[in-house]
């Protein structure tokens, strides 16, 4: 049973995603501080809200740099909602500097009907990307937010949504995936998610690089 | 696409779903928790809690409860009554809310909508507006807020309070219709066309649905995102997937696959 870290730093559903982990046969650790994310095989970055305090919370629970060195050490991790747009450089929402990960910045959803997009709509991809295995194009997930990332890097979107305009749905660099919908609260199909990346990390983990998370 | 949402409402009190006039001859029907996976796997969009008890004392059980939820039934939820705080906001989410929905507080201290959406993010922040319709001395018809669970009349312009509300931080509003609800006598489409008209936000309606045709109207006509019914989906007059079809059939982009619970 693979265990998964769940980045606790009080922005976010956890009780879901703890939940939808052992549904799909992981084991979820929720992850207060660094210490906690010894001995987990895979990462979440959850989070719902703005970046600016996000990052702030984030700081103050010391995990900005184990969250950091978890990706530079390319070990598998799932960033979902603000967690996906974390990775970025900064947010136009309120200016935060961001994780910076991936190159470009989080931006308010252009063309919106309404805002925030709230409510399930269709993913789509091409090809098979592995976290959306068992799936096919065009299924719903439930979305909930205002700002989307804008990557400098468009290989890194490897699935799209349109409300408005099309916009990254998932982002994925090696290990490192990531999604803007809730897997947790999209039903079957987001537990679907949930069970790909845990599949995922379980046949490609990383050793932990000596010293990577001291 | 973005699909148009169905969502049952379970008006819950004491950690046990009650059915009644909305507070009267409230009657036990059951468990929540049940229910509301009976719902996911029939396909409801989400779930609304609605804590009519919202006795301060009572406050342990919503939690618990909320909890239960979150821990089987995989579609969000979204919980209101009796939170009048942003510490009670954030134990709903902490138990695994998904969005809190505030009405009397919010009328009551208006800055709670912006202190909870610059903590939690405006996309967890509801905010309900039950509104009952008056006629005015010029033929005109307005609608007035009503709070504490339609009791009492605050005054306020619904559709002016609606606008406030977003501009405070509401990330969606969910929209009564005091004189529709529990009548059968379809959403209050005028009502819901005056605020969607002037708000981004996302509305969801709610009072008077009697069957698909009902939603179909508070979408096409009133500008709704989002439906919201409680009895006839408790007493079975019609199943979310009837609801769907009919909303399809209408053109609606509805989603036809179902939710789980665990």
């Amino acid at each position: 049973m693979i265990r998964v870290a769940v980045a606790d730093y009080g922005a976010g559903n956890l009780v879901s995603i703890a939940r939808a982990l052992e549904v799909v046969g992981a084991e979820p650790v929720v992850a207060r501080d660094a210490e906690a994310l010894r001995g987990a095989e895979a990462l979440i970055v959850p989070g719902v809200g703005a970046a600016g305090p996000a990052m702030d919370r984030l700081r103050r629970r010391g995990l900005v740099e184990p969250i950091r060195a978890w990706i530079a050490g390319g070990r598998p991790v799932l960033g979902i909602c603000l967690g996906l747009q974390l990775l970025f450089e900064r947010s136009d929402e309120d200016g935060a500097a961001t994780l910076g990960i991936l190159g470009g910045p989080t931006i308010e959803l252009a063309g919106a009907p309404t805002l925030p997009h709230i409510g399930w709509n269709t993913v789509d991809w091409t090809g098979e990307p592995a976290l959306f295995a068992g799936l096919a194009p065009g299924t719903a997930f439930y979305f909930v937010h205002s700002y989307v990332a804008a990557p400098l890097d468009p290989a890194v979107v490897i699935a799209e949504a349109e409300h408005g305009s099309r916009f990254p749905a998932a982002i994925a660099r090696g290990n490192l995936l990531a999604v803007q919908f809730h897997p947790e609260r999209s039903g079957n199909d987001g537990l679907r998610v949930l069970a790909n990346f845990a599949a995922i990390a379980a046949a490609r983990p990383l050793p932990d690089p000596a010293g990577a998370l001291a | 696409m973005l699909s148009r949402r169905v969502i049952p409402c379970l008006d819950v009190a004491a950690g046990r779903v009650v059915k009644g006039t909305r507070f009267v001859d409230l009657v036990d029907a059951g468990d929540p928790v049940e229910l509301a996976a009976r719902y996911a796997g029939e396909g409801a969009d989400e779930i609304v809690y609605l804590d009519i008890g919202a006795a301060p004392e009572g406050r342990g059980t919503l939690l618990a409860l909320v909890e239960r939820t979150a821990r089987s039934v995989f579609i969000p939820l979204t919980v209101g009554g009796g939170v009048r705080a942003v510490h009670e906001m954030r134990d709903v989410l902490r138990a695994g809310a998904d969005k809190v929905s505030l009405n009397s507080a919010a009328v009551a201290d208006p800055t709670l909508i912006n202190r909870c959406a610059a903590r939690f993010g405006r996309q967890a922040v509801v905010v309900a507006i039950d509104a009952a319709r008056e006629s005015l001395p010029d033929g005109q018809d307005r609608w007035i807020a009503y709070v504490r669970g339609g009791r009492e009349r605050t005054g306020l312009d619904a559709v002016a309070w609606a606008e406030r509300a977003v501009e405070l931080g509401a990330g969606e509003l969910l929209v009564t219709s005091i004189d529709r609800d529990g009548t059968g006598s379809g959403f209050d489409t005028d009502l819901l066309r005056a605020i969607s008209s002037r708000v981004s936000v996302p509305v969801i309606a709610s009072g008077g649905a009697a069957g698909p045709g009902d939603f179909v109207r508070a979408i096409c006509d009133g500008g709704a995102d989002a439906v919201l019914a409680a009895s006839i989906f408790h007493r079975r007059t019609f199943a979310i997937a009837e609801v769907k079809r009919a909303m399809a059939e209408a053109g609606l982009s509805v989603r036809l696959t179902s939710g789980v619970a665990a």
